[in-house]
């Protein structure tokens, strides 16, 4: 078990590394663009050129990734080219908001597409139309505009709470539930339609099976037969889903986070992007992968503690 | 006969499939619209998408040369509405074309040669990891913002979905017959991959492209909106930007761009699932655990005995929507103690009698009329909920396939303590105290270690020892096996049957026993009903069966089993039964 971590973790930082790698080699030709904005109007090939030299540019691309990796593995991940805080503390600080935000919408994702997927699944009949209704139309409708109608009704009209802006938790609990409700609604419909369409498709599939047809000639009751036997054999492919859904907000949030004016994980990486501040493009990378491998590794575990038979512990 | 054969059919049918599918037709007509009004759209306008004059800024819907009015920037709303689809239209042709190209070719290499294919999975799993929208943002250094490069990337970034569909299929369809018969032929490796491969996997991918184009337009609008490229890209997303900004003064500027985007994903959705449907077959129908319908009780004087079944019908509905009977007047009679073996081969409908006597039938079933009592007690009408009592404490059932009938997520002993304290009631220890005696008294062991162990763990010998201690756990008055040896080894078999005999003797049950084979049936019945088609044909004791059949299909399967001196353990051929009929002729 300790060994199947321990090897999981080094594949996953080999996969870090290999990541950043990449990333470094496809941002280099765009170097001078970079020092170029950074100089504006001062900008002619001589002073690019002894910008590049002052920032360390100028140096063959390997001395200067194998540079940037042996400061990142001791947690030093440099400074921001524009304001001068350290990369680690900034994108730390960012992606806690963005995690506040995604870790309640998954919650709630699990909850109410659990429901919606069994109720469908088991019920059948117009409960089904109506929940495969639902999903298509979470599909369907960009969150952009489901945010846009939230603020306008919730918030502009009813004035239930602010419309844009950002509280963080250890802040005011109170006041960062009332300014994370929107984005976590307009997160929510797109996750919980994807989700409900993988239960309802697995439960469907296990409802289906021999064992279920057994467990009913021994007169066990259909709630515990659909909630403890079916969905526990369910729960496997839905997680996997549910990992993906996670990945895909990491970065899908940015919209939201605009929209809202939520400094997150997302719209940093964006105007960091927009900047070409290299060195918070490369810490965004490295924390975005580290949490994309500790996340399978999560669900790998729990999908080896749920499914007897892929048992590692 | 070739397993190419109905390929041909099935896409004739598909194209009819699709037109005869009101949703497939809308869905399509809409894009269809869409996209040609994005070609002609500079015939429609008389300013270009990114004309901006001073007069027309906010310009009311309407105004003359400004159908839609004018934006804040003072440009036509309608010309760059229709240019936006253009953008659009583009940006899911190249998102989808790189990821299919990639994804597919890499698929079919990858499936196709078992060596390639470690390589192929690091590769796109290392793809997988880039979490999509971030990684288009990081590269805007790269992109510049271009949303053609951008799609390049993305598409890239799609790629993986693709490869692992086509990969499960290439693997699945590798084997088949017709492959093999190509490599026999002769043909070249690329050339099988092209014209046989390639054909075989098309069906879902075609159906993977309509969401392609869909997440295409999706993020592609996203970033404009975000203000990613240059503003003379005309775009939904900006314009939706655009919009936000004046939500209040001019909400309609909002309105125009949501919803043609939105009605461009929704009918990409609404004909991909369509597609879906008339490729695939429609989705299956879930599961309804609910009562099957009422039957009005036959009336007269009824056939006295435990389980009375008279004038069973059971049908499914067919593709067409009309019934089909896979039991057609099925009735038969048992009494307390006593053994009726119920024999015919594959497809005559025993099982789906079986499962009418325990109410279990899958949910599409119909039960069309007839009468099924035990003890007298009509049970066809009976409460989901008086049912379930039944079923735990009267009536039990052993399968025919061990292994799956038991949940693989849970233990052995997990899943008899659950059937026990649901049909006595008892606490956790009392039941876990007889399940223990239950596993040995069906001859396991070690119950203590089998109570443990998980159904992967044991053998199918074993686990239909586990099976039928469940099933005897409550002492019902009427066990129902079906085809209870039939998957377990040969050796096992006899002992099954020896055990089942024991168990019947000392608990006084009757025994319904589903077979296919004589060899059993000689062994352990008292009486015989032979099915076929749906129909009780013959029904007699087994010493009348045996010596005199009837019919000439009781003959035929007789003479399966004593002609070869063994016993047979396999169907007889299907095409038996028509020379059956034409001899009685």
């Amino acid at each position: 078990m300790l060994f199947y971590v321990a090897r999981r973790l080094v594949s996953g930082l080999v996969l870090a590394v290999m990541v950043t790698l990449i990333t470094f080699l496809l941002l280099a030709p765009s170097f001078n663009g970079i020092v170029g904005n950074r100089l504006g109007s001062a900008a002619t090939p001589e002073t690019v050129a002894q910008m590049k030299a002052q920032m360390g540019l100028d140096r063959p691309l390997a001395t200067q990734y194998v540079d940037w990796l042996s400061h990142a593995v001791r947690g030093d991940l440099g400074r921001s080219y524009f304001t001068g805080i350290p990369v680690r503390d900034a994108v730390e600080q960012h992606l806690g908001v963005t995690l506040s935000i995604v870790l309640v919408t998954l919650m709630l994702t699990v909850v109410v597409s659990v429901a919606l997927g069994v109720l469908a699944a088991s019920k059948g009949g117009l409960v089904d139309r109506a929940v495969q209704a639902l999903s298509l139309t979470g599909h369907l409708i960009p969150n952009l505009l489901i945010a846009i109608v939230l603020v306008y009704l919730l918030a502009v009209k009813s004035r239930l709470v602010p419309a844009t802006g950002f509280t963080s938790l250890a802040d005011d609990p109170a006041k960062w539930a009332q300014s994370i409700f929107i984005p976590v609604i307009a997160l929510l419909i797109a996750s919980v339609a994807g989700l409900t369409a993988q239960v309802r498709g697995t439960m469907i599939d296990e409802l289906r099976k021999d064992y279920v047809r057994m467990l009913r000639t021994r007169g066990v009751p259909t709630r515990s037969v659909v909630l403890r036997h079916a969905l526990r054999n369910a729960a496997g492919p839905a997680l996997t889903v549910l990992s993906f859904e996670f990945v895909a907000m990491l970065g899908g949030a940015l919209i939201i986070e605009k929209v809202f004016a939520i400094p997150g994980f997302g719209s940093y990486a964006f105007d960091a992007s927009l900047q070409g501040d290299i060195p918070i493009i490369m810490g965004i990378t490295v924390f975005a992968v580290l949490l994309v491998v500790v996340v399978n590794l999560t669900v790998d575990l729990v999908n080896g503690w749920l499914n007897p038979k892929a048992r590692i512990f | 006969m070739t397993a190419q054969a109905p390929a041909p059919r099935r896409r004739r049918s598909l194209a009819g499939r699709l037109l005869r599918d009101p949703q497939a037709v809308a869905a399509a007509s809409v894009l269809l619209i869409i996209v040609v009004l994005g070609l002609i759209g500079p015939l429609l306008t008389s300013h270009g998408p990114n004309e901006a004059s001073l007069d027309s800024i906010n310009a009311d819907p309407g105004t003359p040369g400004y159908l839609l009015g004018g934006d804040r920037s003072g440009q036509d709303i309608l010309a760059r509405l229709l240019a936006s689809i253009n953008t659009s239209v583009v940006s899911a042709l190249i998102g989808t074309s790189i990821a299919l190209l990639v994804g597919v070719s890499a698929g079919l290499v990858g499936g196709y040669y078992d060596r390639i294919r470690g390589g192929a999975e690091w590769l796109f799993s290392l793809i997988m990891t880039f979490p999509g929208l971030l990684l288009l943002i990081v590269l805007l250094p790269l992109t510049k913002g271009d949303f053609k490069v951008t799609m390049v990337i993305f598409g890239v970034l799609l790629s993986p979905g693709v490869y692992r569909l086509t990969r499960n299929l290439v693997v699945g369809v590798k084997n088949e017959l017709f492959v093999d018969a190509a490599r026999v032929s002769g043909l070249s490796d690329p050339r099988i991959l092209r014209r046989h491969v390639l054909f075989a996997v098309r069906g879902p991918v075609i159906i993977a492209t309509a969401f392609l184009a869909g997440a295409s337009i999706g993020v592609q609008s996203g970033l404009s909106f975000l203000g990613v490229g240059p503003a003379t890209t005309p775009s939904f997303g900006a314009m939706i930007a655009g919009g936000f900004a004046e939500l209040y003064t001019e909400p309609l500027q909002f309105v125009w761009p949501s919803l043609m985007l939105g009605m461009m994903t929704a009918s990409l959705v609404l004909f991909g699932n369509a597609l879906r449907d008339a490729l695939e077959g429609a989705t299956r129908k879930p599961v309804k655990i609910k009562p099957v319908r009422p039957e009005p009780r036959t009336t007269g004087d009824a056939p006295a005995g435990l389980l009375v079944v008279e004038d069973l019908a059971i049908a499914y509905p067919t593709p067409s929507g009309e019934l089909r009977e896979v039991v057609s007047g099925v009735s038969l009679s048992l009494d307390a103690g006593e053994t009726l073996g119920l024999v015919g081969e594959s497809g005559s409908g025993k099982t789906q009698t079986a499962f009418a006597i325990l109410r279990v039938l899958p949910a599409e079933a119909v039960v069309t009329r007839g009468s099924i009592r035990l003890d007298g007690r009509e049970i066809l009408g009976l409460k989901e909920k008086d049912m379930r009592a039944l079923r735990g404490r009267s009536i039990a059932y052993v399968p025919q396939e061990p292994m799956s009938n038991l949940d693989p997520s849970f233990t052995v002993g997990d899943q008899l303590v659950e059937g026990l304290r649901a049909a006595k009631g008892l606490s956790r220890k009392e039941a876990r105290a007889q399940a223990l005696a239950l596993l040995e008294r069906v001859g396991i062991a070690e119950p203590e270690r089998t109570f443990r162990c998980y159904p992967h763990q044991i053998s199918g010998g074993m686990a239909q020892r586990v099976l039928i201690a469940g099933a005897v756990a409550s002492r019902p008055v009427l066990l129902i096996a079906d085809e209870p040896t039939t998957a377990l080894d040969v050796t096992v078999q006899a002992e099954i049957l020896d055990l089942l005999r024991d168990l019947q003797k000392e608990l006084g049950m009757a025994l319904l026993l589903v077979t296919h084979n004589f060899g059993v049936v000689a062994d352990i019945c008292d009486r015989i009903s032979v099915m076929r088609e749906g129909q009780i044909v013959e029904t007699g004791t087994a010493l009348e069966v045996f010596r005199e059949p009837a019919h000439p299909y009781t003959r035929m399967l007789l003479d399966c089993v004593l002609d070869e001196n063994t016993v047979r353990t396999d169907p007889p051929p299907a095409s038996v039964p028509a020379h059956a009929e034409e001899e009685q002729r």
